[in-house]
């Protein structure tokens, strides 16, 4: 946020390690948390609320895999296959066992860091587009598992049907009710991720990232940490996975492709490795970018095409410019939207002075 | 900065259009959401499809409209991914639109819900379940075109037919993409292997289906098959014609499924010359002999503009305009029962369950859609490749439909 450090002094160690030391920014903060809550909800239109929800459990996705690649290091392209597994796991809990959401959320979650520990094994050995390539076999195998097993996948469609959440026997079915559910775990990921990161163990991700032999040398387990971040990186998936069943009401592994996989990695590379506020800028940017693109294509189109091959047009500019405003964003600035913004905030935190 | 300035200036500004959009919504206007895929895994449908689609409806508002409403239609393109299908939902929603043609398989099985949350109907028609055909249990979900169970029983009968009148010790191969569309007809097709006495083996093509000479192989080196039925998306189709042929096996004796039958395809294998014999499944008309097709060039020519090069896929393009005229015809029975009145989504929904020997000079099937089959009987044609064209082979027919409704029954 956009602050200055000048007068505040620290007189206790907890001040010192508070998550937001000053208190203009724990006001921004607190402002912030009051628009997302109150404001927006009450202000936006179901559509834009629709249209949040998306980023909101995009966020939680992106944070899950900005532990794992831009934290330690470690690249992986299976991220949606562990939501499908956080996805499955959940619905067919919800649907056979009848659990609630609650139960079944944080069981998807575990069953994701199970096998996402499994999958991060080869980090052991293995390091960047090798690691990269162990994941994407991965994917591909939980993809073929979950088509294969009706156990898991509930029949051929490979769908499963889940009922709406309930909070204290009231049914989330509107976009406006499943955007505070969705929100209340956006802000938790968000709270997780910032205390993870600078605890021991996130400490120790940097560690390993920056200098794996280095970290070992110092006495980091990179055994543990690696599979740990796997595991926590997993975690997120799974419930990145778990929140889009419970959003679209159907557990189907048709949404957890590749290609998902790879829009979680642009999102973390534009919106800044290793940082949590990047995670947010990238979730936002990759979910909302092409929407504005097509409304602004198709507001101001008509001007230049007709109707009927404006919708040609839209599709085509819209990945024009998408792509385009990506190499734009990453010439302007290589380390992500993140290091934008703290350039600009770096600008104003002295200005008018430059010095 | 001036740039940041400017781009921030034209993006507050196509906001304020989107929001001050819906204010100027008309009395006679109705809408209709597309969903539409011209960027993403199958594009190759939908740069064909959703002109179609266009062209039909601009073919009807300039008569005029559906029963003096204009019809406008607002299309997203959903890049065959699952959160975009939401968005624009909410958007057509939004937007007050009567219908929401969702497209994709994964995308009408995230929307089921919310279609009946919101009651607004959806389409799928050529994909997504074939148990939403079920009315009671989808009420706002209409396949409208033969599902992949009435097409795999309509695959069989055709071997029956051409193969004598009878399955009894015959062979059957079924190829077929590995994902849940590929496998749905299995359990059709096992059925009816144990009730008509032929022997039925399955062959899954991984993704993304380029490569199936082992399996093509299998098939006519070891399995010896009387008849193949394949059932493939995207490139895979034109590569099995290729792999059949290569391996020797008669084309005569091959039934491709909905998805693997465009000239698109049998261009891609090596024009209609080399697929010769090649027969495959359509819910809707091939070709450019119908009046209505007559029609919308008649209209490209009155503004001076030549007849629209997607028309080449006659296929895919008769399809568009096929799931358009559906559309349209239910939104004439809802104004037609409100005599004259704006209708409701709902109202949208049950026009569309009154449906019946709409036909459009044969483009269309003779559907019946009622308030418990959605899918309108399961209707279809078998067009073979003969002289380098799409030529009759049945006319529309139903299949095994009792078999068909006992699997509907027994999956909802």
């Amino acid at each position: 946020m956009l602050h200055r450090e000048s007068g505040v002094f620290k007189t206790s160690y907890a001040a010192d390690m508070a998550l937001y030391p000053l208190p203009i920014a724990r006001w921004t903060v607190a402002a912030v948390l009051v628009i997302f809550a109150v404001v927006l909800p009450l202000s936006l239109h179901e559509y834009y609320l629709s249209i949040i929800n998306l980023v909101l459990i995009a966020i939680v996705g992106a944070l899950g895999l900005n532990i794992l690649v831009g934290y330690t290091g470690q690249i992986s392209v299976g991220h949606a296959a562990f939501m499908s597994v956080g996805a499955y796991t959940a619905a067919n809990l919800a649907v056979h066992l009848h659990l609630p959401f609650w139960v079944t959320l944080p069981a998807g979650g575990l069953m994701a860091a199970l096998i996402g520990a499994i999958v991060g094994i080869p980090s052991l050995r293995i390091k960047g587009l090798y690691l990269a390539i162990a994941t994407l076999a991965s994917q591909l195998i939980i993809e073929w598992v979950i088509n294969h097993t009706p156990a898991i996948s509930g029949g051929a469609q490979a769908s499963i049907e889940v009922p709406r959440p309930t909070v204290f026997g009231v049914e989330l079915k509107s976009q406006g009710e499943l955007y505070f559910f969705l929100l209340a775990f956006a802000v938790a990921a968000v709270i997780a991720t910032l205390n993870i990161v600078r605890s021991r163990i996130g400490r120790a991700f940097v560690a390993i990232r920056d200098q794996d032999i280095a970290a070992e040398i110092i006495g980091i387990n990179i055994f543990r940490y690696k599979l740990l971040s796997f595991a926590i990186s997993s975690f997120y998936a799974g419930v990145c996975g778990v929140l889009y069943t419970y959003y679209f009401g159907i557990a189907n592994y048709e949404a957890f492709q590749i290609v998902v996989s790879i829009d979680y990695l642009a999102m973390i590379i534009i919106g800044g490795l290793g940082s949590v506020l990047g995670s947010i800028f990238g979730a936002i940017f990759v979910t909302m970018l092409p929407i504005a693109i097509r409304i602004l294509v198709e507001t101001f189109g008509g001007y230049f095409w007709d109707t009927a091959a404006l919708s040609a047009v839209a599709a085509s500019m819209r990945l024009i410019i998408f792509g385009l405003l990506i190499i734009i964003f990453l010439v302007l600035e290589p380390e992500g939207l993140n290091r934008l913004w703290r350039n600009i905030r770096n600008y104003f935190r002295v200005w008018p002075f430059s010095y | 900065m001036s740039q940041r300035v400017r781009l921030g200036i034209s993006l507050s500004l196509g906001l304020m259009g989107l929001l001050l959009g819906p204010a100027f919504a008309q009395d006679k206007e109705l809408v209709i959401g597309m969903q539409c895929d011209r960027t993403g895994a199958t594009q190759i449908v939908g740069t064909t499809l959703c002109p179609a689609y266009h062209d039909y409806v601009a073919l009807v508002n300039s008569k005029g409209g559906v029963e003096g409403y204009k019809i406008k239609v607002i299309e997203i393109d959903n890049e065959y991914k699952v959160p975009p299908a939401m968005e624009a939902h909410e958007r057509f929603k939004m937007e007050g639109a009567v219908i929401d043609s969702v497209y994709g398989t994964p995308q009408i099985a995230a929307l089921n819900k919310k279609l009946e949350e919101d009651k607004i109907l959806g389409t799928s028609p050529g994909f997504g379940t074939a148990a939403a055909a079920d009315g009671k249990k989808y009420p706002y979900t209409f396949p409208i075109a033969a599902s992949y169970w009435s097409q795999g029983a309509a695959a069989v009968k055709f071997a029956k037919d051409k193969l004598g009148g009878s399955l009894k010790g015959k062979k059957i191969a079924y190829l077929y993409y590995d994902n849940p569309a590929g496998k749905e007809p299995i359990a059709v097709l096992e059925d009816l292997a144990a009730s008509e006495g032929f022997e039925l083996r399955t062959f899954a093509v991984p993704a993304p289906g380029v490569e199936m000479a082992a399996q093509a192989l299998d098939i006519t080196g070891r399995f010896k098959p009387d008849f193949v039925i394949t059932h493939l998306f995207g490139r895979s189709p034109s590569v099995s014609i290729k792999e059949l042929k290569g391996k020797g096996f008669p084309l005569s004796k091959v039934v491709a499924l909905v998805w693997g039958s465009a000239e698109a395809d049998i261009n891609a294998a090596g024009g209609f010359g080399t697929a010769e014999g090649y027969s495959c499944m359509q819910f809707a008309g091939v070709g450019h002999e119908y009046p209505v097709i007559t029609q919308i060039n008649a209209m490209y020519k009155a503004q001076g503009k030549e007849p629209p090069k997607e028309q080449a896929n006659s296929v895919i393009y008769n399809r568009g305009v096929f799931q358009a005229a559906i559309h349209l015809e239910a939104i004439r029975n809802a104004i037609k029962a409100k005599g004259g009145g704006k209708p409701t989504g709902e109202e949208v929904k049950s026009g569309m369950e009154q449906i019946k020997d709409f036909t459009l000079d044969g483009l269309v099937p003779p559907l019946n859609i009622t308030p418990e089959d959605h899918e309108g009987g399961g209707w279809v044609q078998i067009w073979t490749v003969k002289g380098g064209k799409f030529e009759k082979a049945t006319e529309w027919f139903q299949a095994y439909r009792d078999v068909v409704k006992k699997h509907i029954t027994a999956t909802n």
